[in-house]
This record gives C-alpha cells, structure tokens and sequence, in this order.
C-alpha cells in the first residue's frame, strides 16, 4: 500500500501562556489512515486538534495539509461544551449547517439538502427527530445529532475530540460503526479517546501524547507497557520556574 | 365628485375607535410619534433577541450608555441638532464596543467585563460634558428622549435605521445564528465568525443611536432588551421569537403613546412601562415556561 500524507506536523508547538501544551511534535497522518490519539488529561490531545483545524495558531514548527483544504475538507466535532444547548433551534436546522460549504453563508437549502438532512439522521437513529429544539435531546441524542451533521459535511479528514464521552454503550457502538464506515470510505478519521480496549478494537494507528509524542504507529506497537508507563510519569503541573525551550530553534 | 360630508351631529360619541385612533388622527405629533414606534420595533426588536440569545441582554444596556458622550459632543459642537448628535452617539458607541471587543478578545477579561469598564467611562464622560455645557434641561432630553418632537429627518433616521438593519440581519442571518449557539463550528468551516459579530455589534449601536433619540440614553434599550425577553414565553424558534418581539414592541409604543396622551405622563416612559408590563404579564401566562403553564400543567404524557 502508498502511503501519502494528508496532514504533517512539523515540529509543532502550541503553547498556552507560553507553556507548551504540545511540544516539538513532528510525524504525519496518512491519506484514508484511523488514528486514536491518546493520552492522560492534560496531555495537548485537544490542542492538537484545535491546532489541526485552524482555531489554535502554533507558537512554533507548523501543519502542513497536502491536497486538501482546512476549511473545506476538515470536519471537526468538539467536545460538547462549546454549543450553547439552550438555543432555541431544531435539530433539522443544526444538522443543515453541515452542508456550510455548499450552502455559504447566503445560499438556499435545497429540498434535495434537507432531503440529506433526514437521511443523515435516519443514518445515525434520529428518525422523527428533526422538529425536536435541541435543548430536548440528551447528551447521546445530542451526539448522534452532531454526527448527522459530520454526516453532510462531506469531508475527507474528519476529527472527533472525545466522541464517546458520558455516552451509553449502545450509542458508542452504533457511532462507532458509523466511524468505521467513514474508515471504510477512505476518510481519514483521528479520534481523542480514552477507553484502551476501544483503540485496540478499533483503531488501527495511535498517537500517544503526553505534552511531547511519545510514540506514533501501529495500535499494538505503541500501547505497550513501557510507552504507557512513560505517559503516567507525565508531570500535569506547568513548571512555573522553567525555562525558556531552546530545541530545534531555526 | 364632491365629497360627501360628514353627518353633523354635534355631540361626539366616545367610541373604542376614537379612544384608540382619535389621537393619532387629529394630532400629527401623535402620529409622527406612533410611526418612530413602528420602526424602532421593527428595527430593534430581532436586535433584542439576538442579544439575549447570546446572553448579551445587558451589555445592551452598557451600550446605550456609552452613547452618551458622542452626542454630548455632538450637542456641543451643534447643539441639539440631529444629526451632530446621532453620528457622534454611532461613533461613541461603536468605539466602545470595538473596544471591548477587542480587550476580551486578546486579554483574559470577559465581554461583560471590558463592556461594563468602557461603559462607566464613556456615561461618566457624556454626563460630565453635558452638565458643564448645557442645561439641566437639555440633560433631561438626552437622558429622556422626546418622542413627541420627532420630526421629519428624525423620522427619516430611524425609518433608515430600521430599514438597514432589517435588511441586513436578513443577509447574514444564517451565520449570526450559527456564531450565536455553536461559535466554534463557524470559526472552523469559515473563517470570517468575527466579522459576523462585528456586524452584529453595529446593528446594536445603529439601533440604539435611533432609538435614542425618541427614548434618551436611559430608555433606548427598553424596546430592545423588553419585547425580546417577553418573547421567549411565546416563541418556539428564532425566528417566530423576533417576529412575535416586534409585535409586542409596536404594541408597547402604542399603548404607551396612548396612555401617555390620556394621563399626561412623559412618553417615553410610558412606553417602556407598557413593555414592562408585557413583561410580567409573558412571565405570568406565557406558553413557553410561564408561570402559570407551569402551575396547570400538572398531569404529564404517557410516553
């Protein structure tokens, strides 16, 4: 099999205050590849994802995007705290604004996108949904909603920031199936998770994170003993007295 | 043809129509007062709800006190002229939201925060240059408007206003909306999410600057913040919210005005108490969560 990089880090760092939450991170996601990132709480997991999509500028190195466009091809979900639940819109209103970039920000939905739209959430178990106001759904029903709008996005790289958080197991297993569809389509998926037994299922590359990479590769060659020991030996505390990093300065 | 004229007969009976139009149809300040009505709801009414949405519902407030020293300079320069005054007050405002947008923006202080720090400043300012300068009675025209002197280029500015605004909020409704409940959703399919804000926030001040001058500084945001917070016990969508905000703020004016001819009370107030009574009365028997709604509807589904 070719492999050709979609997405490059190249000696990224993001910094919050100036203390690094990824540090010097370099290596590439593949075209069509399933990467789960992992790593303890703290670890720059959704940093790097919001540095993936554009919403977080790197303080050093950068990210390369081969043949696709960041605002185009990315579709990203993060986690639930940033959607204002309590808005008064429906379900079939929230979803349409996956097809943004057909529709813009001035454009007509078509019968054929709200067509789409219930075919999107009859795909992810919302059928008769549509009319609900968000504010209804539950946190599952909520997340199957988003990944109805992933759904119309059409999108070739697709990230997912904890996409299983506080969802019930038949939940989980449904979107996972829908995740492995995706990988099916040869969409390249990375996914911040947090269950092992999860990633070693399903996920067939890993990233493991903690602040710096630890190791990248195949699922069982990186969650091995030794690399997850080095990640639980990952100091959560910023150091207050450090200094200033002077590697790979150019 | 001749026209037919009006039977003569004298006495003049007190019917519910002439209660309710006999103002506005033999006096022209009425009616001039009644039309500024229609346009600040028009105008200011899907505003209101947008900000309350984004829980700005406050900052609006700040905003119309920011007004203040723009058309205190304004005044002073041309005194109480229109338009010295409404383009200092647009550009008084907007400085400040600018202001505050970008302090919460690139420092640690949130919007509420920076808006309430510019605000002070700004009202302190316009007080300041308004009662060293003017009359205590020009003072109580900028803090209390003068909707029944509403002129004709008055009318012009806030029928404007209404017009642009509306137009406007139709052409960029979608990403308001979206910037509005999922903000980060737009920064990462468009890269323009605080130009929308942007916009928004000239709305806000455009609206505020006409409504000013038929209510003052103090009273500007009472068709704004009143109707759209009445709204949200009746409307289902964003949508049905604003257009059901509109009415209840054109309503407002006009009982207001009303009210305001028959008892002889200032009309300006009048009409943000008519708005307020909207208000308890949307929180009392509202579908939507009111108080009532609540009380009665004890017995629940099936399924």
């Amino acid at each position: 099999m070719i492999s050709t990089p979609v997405i490059s880090l190249e000696n990224l760092t993001v910094t919050y205050d100036r203390h690094p939450a990824v540090h010097h991170v370099c290596g590439c996601f593949q075209a069509g590849s399933l990467t789960a990132i992992v790593g303890p709480n703290g670890a720059g997991k959704s940093t790097l994802m919001k540095a993936i999509v554009g919403l977080l500028a790197p303080a050093g190195g950068g990210i390369r995007y081969a043949g696709i466009d960041r605002r185009r091809d990315v579709a990203y979900l993060p986690q639930q705290a940033e959607i204002d639940r309590s808005f008064p819109i429906t379900v079939a209103d929230t979803v349409v604004t996956g097809c943004w970039q057909e529709i813009g920000a001035f454009g007509r939905v078509t019968s054929a996108q709200w067509r789409r739209v219930a075919e999107a959430l009859s795909a992810v178990g919302l059928d008769g949904f549509g009319r609900r106001l968000i504010g209804t759904l539950s946190a599952g029903q909520f997340q199957r909603a988003l990944f109805a709008r992933l759904l119309l996005q059409k999108a070739s790289v697709i990230l997912l920031d904890e996409p299983f958080n506080a969802i019930d197991a038949r939940t989980t297993a449904d979107l996972l199936a829908l995740v492995q569809r995706w990988h099916g389509e040869e969409k390249t998926i990375i996914a911040v998770l947090h269950d092992f037994d999860q990633v070693r299922a399903c996920f067939p590359q890993t990233l493991l994170l903690a602040r710096e990479l630890i190791d990248w590769g195949p699922t069982d060659d990186v969650l091995i003993p030794a690399n997850l020991l080095m990640m639980r030996q990952m100091a959560e505390r910023w150091a207050d007295d450090a200094d200033t990093c002077s590697r790979n300065r150019d | 043809m001749t026209p037919i004229p009006a039977p003569e007969t004298g006495i003049e009976p007190m019917t519910l129509w002439h209660a309710l139009a006999g103002p506005f149809i033999e006096y022209p300040f009425m009616r001039r007062a009644l039309v500024a009505c229609l346009a600040l709801a028009i105008g200011s009414g899907p505003i209101g709800v947008l900000l309350l949405l984004r829980r700005m519902s406050l900052v609006g407030d700040a905003m119309s006190h920011a007004v203040l020293p723009g058309a205190a300079i304004g005044f002073l320069i041309g005194g109480l002229s229109l338009w010295g005054m409404t383009i200092g007050g647009f550009v008084a405002g907007l400085a400040v939201a600018l202001l505050a947008g970008i302090v919460s923006r690139h420092t640690s202080l949130r919007e509420d925060a920076s808006f309430a720090g510019f605000y002070l400043a700004s009202l302190a300012l316009g007080v300041l240059l308004v009662s060293t300068h003017g009359s205590n009675i020009d003072l109580l025209h900028i803090l209390f408007g003068t909707i029944l002197a509403v002129d004709d280029s008055a009318l012009f500015l806030v029928g404007g206003v209404a017009s642009v605004s509306s137009l406007i909020l139709l052409a960029i409704y979608r990403p308001l909306i979206l910037e509005c409940f999922d903000p980060g959703y737009l920064r990462s399919v468009s890269g323009r999410g605080s130009l929308y804000h942007l916009i928004f926030l000239v709305l806000v001040v455009l609206n505020l600057v006409a409504s000013f001058q038929a209510l003052g500084t103090l009273m500007a945001v009472g068709l704004m913040m009143l109707p759209a917070a009445s709204a949200r016990f009746w409307a289902r969508q964003v949508g049905s919210m604003m257009l059901t905000a509109i009415v209840i703020a054109l309503l407002s004016g006009f009982i207001g005005l009303l009210g305001s001819y028959r008892f002889a009370l200032p009309s300006g107030p009048a009409i943000v108490l008519t708005g307020s009574i909207f208000y308890v009365l949307s929180i009392l028997t509202g579908r939507r969560g009111g108080v009532l709604t609540r009380l009665l509807a004890t017995r629940h589904l099936t399924g």
